[in-house]
């Protein structure tokens, strides 16, 4: 009986992963398909990773992408560490208020926060471009941000920044040598959670941005648009490896580490 | 670490959600209560009883409650199995199947494109088969699977989460009580996973409601739902007064979704209170 | 409360969690590095993009043009030259166009529109008058064009002509020999359900109205409400054959053999034929008898340009024939310009797809106009029926 179930769990296993797996293997084989069509194999090549390595729309999307995600995620994560902090110390009314409003970028659907945006960016004539982008993904990131950091901010003790503060260290001090090393968990995660949302949107992108700048998702959008050249594939197989390897040494790398020490 | 002057730290943060969230939701509001004058008028709200917009409004309902029912039912064997395998967090076999959630969403649609096309990845597979070609790409099943596609690790996560929690004592005893695996199911499981499930069901339900580019990139043009109308509304037609009641509509939908499947969690939300 | 406690973002901080800190820290360290290097790497290769994120320069020419739409060496050479640093940017759709232009978001000097958007941007008083003095080489524009350029700019003063062409029909032929449907010459072949799933339509109001308008004998300009919605229900009776309303992948599908026939601009055949030759697939261009839409996209100088000067420099650098023809091998869009017509290969010239007899034409195409926001709104209401049903 469990050998039955063992098997068909196994299967169904195999079944998911081969689900999510596929469309993604495909992408990878098809970026060394030395032919353009998605249906044969006409040879072994490289020439679509040289060619999108020349291509400046997509070089100029990559830089705009990782650009955007560190400089909002970074941004957000100060505000946000900020916020936490001071929004712990309010009244109850205040809070609720300030929290409910925190909310509303989750909550509300990406494209009416993304068209909601636009309107007022055009509204108060503010040309579209880098710098809305950014804003945007500032303003959506500082939920996460904030989030996190929260609960990192409510179990920090009281006791140990007065404790520091007898002690002779100024507020400055007592806050970066003692409240801070308290919250860093929360703002780390923070941090990369703001990180990855910004990577990868779309939709409020597709708004707020201006005519002239793309990141990856809006170039993929117009590319599809075109017409799929291999030079997409070749994209989505750096990315996906990137994604890969990333968080294959953030996930394993440190355990890996720490057997070795001890060996 | 209360202390009263601290709480100036959050002022360039509400200074910003000003700025950024309440400007941009009251100008959406102002837009979509007034007409190209400028007069008030509710007509940009009540254009969703036209047949144009209701109707791909009900599509996206439909679409969006069968691709969370179907990601449901993909999500929840797999996270019991998982739970039955004491497959722990940081297990590579856990991160599998959360990895393509960090891989770029239209990445992964372009993915499906590349399979479903007449001269696709599958329809190739088929043709070497000497079967005959299908049919797939520009279909509502096409959009189907995109959706299931693109947002089942969503799901997957929280029910695995919410799964992990309980208590193996309880299902045990359960067990030894004389309860089937469909009593366990029905009676402990689901029940003790419920903020999973809501969880789940929102990060799938919400996104899938809203989404104009996988019916742009799987459905070929041909299956239009009520993100495509408000996207068209603002980037082709220019009409910034309907868009934004239309907008404003599928706010309401989403909040009103949100609210029916909170309430099947709200018992449990008592005690905590707090936000997070 | 209720909801927003419930949200997403737990869960999502959630998914961080799973890793543990420490990992984080160390992914972040990757990521940045990645990013970093990327951005290195990238500065590298494109060295002219850093020039675009610009304060507008004094010796900078800012144009505006559709995506892929000009030989990419001719701006090195204009730039060669004169000694004027362009920056190039595209636009995707004239709709994305027209609001940048309106806003004066971003300031561009020489954009490059369809007839009746230049139409709707004179009538909203966004064009300045070109000073042809700077422009001699404007006598090498056939008369024919510049003509049929002043319907929609009265008296050509604010429009040069750039291309020009016409929409049709591409078809497979074996495709169809296969389907055993004869090939197309009218619009309403397009109705024939033989053809299901095999069709590609194009997303795009005016061009798909123009299809189902002409196929009925009226104007592709009309503002009758009964033709219209005669237009309408054509275009919703034809919507379960067809296989997609695409714009600009027309081409490439084509080339793929994804579908047998396709809506498409006369500028594109020359591209696909190119990409198919020595392939087994052959693919051919009809226009059909029922007249079609007539195109011309014209350089324009918006009212707010900064250096009108510049852009009529390179206006008049790209009517100079060598440069001209240069353009026209790259991207293959009919030019009126005569000087070019003569360096070209006859076996071009003889391409009745690319250069059709205008005259001809002119009997039952007609160029789009400008239809006002009224008129767009006939169109836009219908066309939302079309995609909704």
């Amino acid at each position: 009986m469990t050998k039955i179930k063992e098997t068909l769990s196994q299967c169904y296993l195999a079944f998911i992963v081969l689900f999510m797996y596929a469309p993604i293997v495909t992408l990878v084989a098809l970026s060394f398909n030395s032919g353009r069509s998605r249906a044969q194999w006409s040879g072994f090549t490289f020439d679509w990773y040289a060619e999108m390595w020349a291509d400046q729309a997509i070089m100029a999307a990559l830089r705009n992408t990782i650009i955007i995600a560190f400089v909002s995620a970074f941004i957000a994560t100060v505000l946000g560490t900020m916020a936490a902090i001071g929004i712990n110390n309010m009244r109850s009314v205040s809070r609720n208020t300030v929290m409910s409003i925190t909310n509303i970028p989750m909550l509300n659907a990406d494209i009416v926060t993304g068209i909601s945006m636009m309107l007022c960016f055009i509204a108060f004539r503010v040309s579209l471009g880098f710098h809305t982008i950014l804003i945007a993904h500032i303003t959506f990131n500082l939920p996460y941000v904030i989030l996190s950091v929260m609960p990192k901010v409510r179990q920090a003790s009281k006791d140990t920044y007065e404790a520091a503060l007898d002690l002779g260290a100024t507020p400055v001090q007592a806050f970066f040598k003692v409240v801070l090393p308290e919250l860093m968990p929360g703002i780390t995660s923070g941090f990369m959670l703001a990180f990855t949302m910004s990577l990868d949107d779309f939709i409020i992108t597709h708004f707020t941005r201006g005519a002239g700048i793309d990141t990856i998702s809006t170039l993929v959008y117009s590319q599809v648009r075109k017409g799929i050249k291999p030079t997409m594939y070749a994209l989505s197989t750096v990315i996906f490896l990137t994604v890969f390897v990333v968080l294959m040494i953030g996930n394993f790398a440190p355990e890996w580490f720490k057997k070795r020490r001890k060996a | 670490m209360k202390n009263k002057s601290s709480r100036y730290l959050a002022s360039p943060y509400i200074i910003w959600i000003v700025g950024f969230i309440v400007i941009p939701l009251l100008t959406i509001v102002y837009y979509g209560f007034t007409d190209k004058s400028g007069a008030f008028t509710f007509s940009n709200i009540a254009e969703i009883l036209v047949w144009e917009n209701y109707r791909p409004l009900y599509r996206s309902l439909i679409l969006s409650a069968v691709s969370t029912l179907v990601c449901f039912l993909l999500a929840y064997p797999l996270a019991m199995i998982l739970r039955w395998y004491k497959i722990g967090r940081g297990s590579i076999i856990v991160f599998i199947f959360i990895l393509p959630m960090w891989m770029n969403s239209l990445l992964r649609i372009l993915a499906w494109q590349t399979l479903l096309e007449r001269k696709g990845v599958i329809n190739g597979i088929l043709t070497a088969m000497h079967l005959p070609e299908q049919h797939l790409i520009n279909t509502t099943a096409a959009v189907l699977i995109g959706m299931v596609y693109d947002f089942l690790p969503f799901m997957i996560l929280p029910l695995y989460n919410a799964l992990m929690k309980i208590d193996d004592n309880t299902i045990n005893a359960a067990y030894d009580l004389g309860a089937s695996f469909w009593q366990v199911l029905t009676k402990i499981m689901l029940p003790l996973t419920v903020p999973g499930i809501v969880s789940g069901v929102t990060m799938v339900f919400v996104p899938a409601l809203t989404t104009f580019a996988i019916s742009n990139m799987l459905g070929g043009g041909k299956i239009y739902l009520i993100g495509n109308v408000i996207e068209q509304e603002f980037m082709q037609d220019s009409d910034w007064n309907q868009g934004s009641g239309l907008s404003l509509v599928l706010m309401m939908f989403v909040i009103v979704s949100m609210l029916i499947v909170n309430h099947f969690d709200d018992k449990k939300d008592m005690g905590r209170g707090g936000v997070i | 409360m209720g909801v927003i406690t419930k949200m997403d973002g737990r869960e999502k901080t959630g998914l961080l969690r799973i890793f543990g800190n420490r990992a984080i820290m160390a992914a972040v360290s990757v990521f940045v590095i990645a990013g970093v290097s990327a951005s290195a790497v990238g500065c590298g290769t494109t060295e002219k993009n850093i020039e675009e994120i610009p304060t507008p320069l004094k010796d900078t020419l800012y144009v505006y043009n559709a995506g892929e739409y000009i030989d990419p060496e001719l701006i090195d050479m204009f730039e060669e030259e004169t000694g004027i640093n362009v920056v190039y940017d595209v636009f995707e759709t004239l709709e994305e166009m027209y609001p940048v232009i309106e806003a004066g978001g971003v300031i561009y000097d020489c954009v490059c529109p369809s007839d009746y958007m230049i139409e709707k941007m004179l009538q909203n008083n966004l064009l300045q008058e070109i000073n042809y003095d700077n422009i001699p080489n404007i006598k090498y524009i056939g008369e024919d064009y510049m003509k049929m350029a002043s319907e929609f700019d009265p008296g050509n003063k604010y429009a040069v002509p750039y291309t020009w062409g016409t929409v049709g029909i591409l078809y497979n032929t074996r495709m169809l020999d296969e389907l055993g449907v004869p090939y197309p010459t009218k619009w309403s072949d397009l109705w024939n359900p033989k053809l299901k799933n095999e069709i590609l339509m194009q997303d795009s109001v005016r061009d798909a109205f123009m299809v189902a308008l002409k196929k009925n004998g009226f104007s592709c300009n009309t503002e009758n409400p009964e033709e219209l919605d005669k237009a309408k229900q054509d275009l919703i009776d034809q919507k379960p054959i067809v296989q997609a309303y695409v714009i600009d992948q027309v081409r490439d599908k084509m080339i793929g053999e994804e579908a047998a026939v396709g809506i498409i601009y006369s500028g594109e055949i020359l591209y696909v034929q190119d990409e198919l030759e020595g392939t087994d697939v052959n693919v051919e261009y009809a226009i059909p008898e029922e007249g079609t839409n007539l195109w011309i996209d014209a350089w324009v100088i918006p009212k707010n340009a900064r250096n009108k000067e510049y852009a009529e420099k390179w206006i008049n650098f790209l009517c100079r024939p060598d440069v001209a023809a240069k353009n026209f091998e790259y991207i293959t869009y009919s030019t009126p310009n005569t000087g070019a017509l003569e360096l070209l290969d006859q076996e071009y010239l003889d391409n009745k797809a690319v250069f059709p007899d205008t005259k001809e034409l002119l009997k039952t195409s007609e160029f789009y106009h400008y239809l006002g926001q009224e008129g767009d709104a006939l169109y836009n209401d219908r066309w939302k029926t079309v995609k909704s049903s």
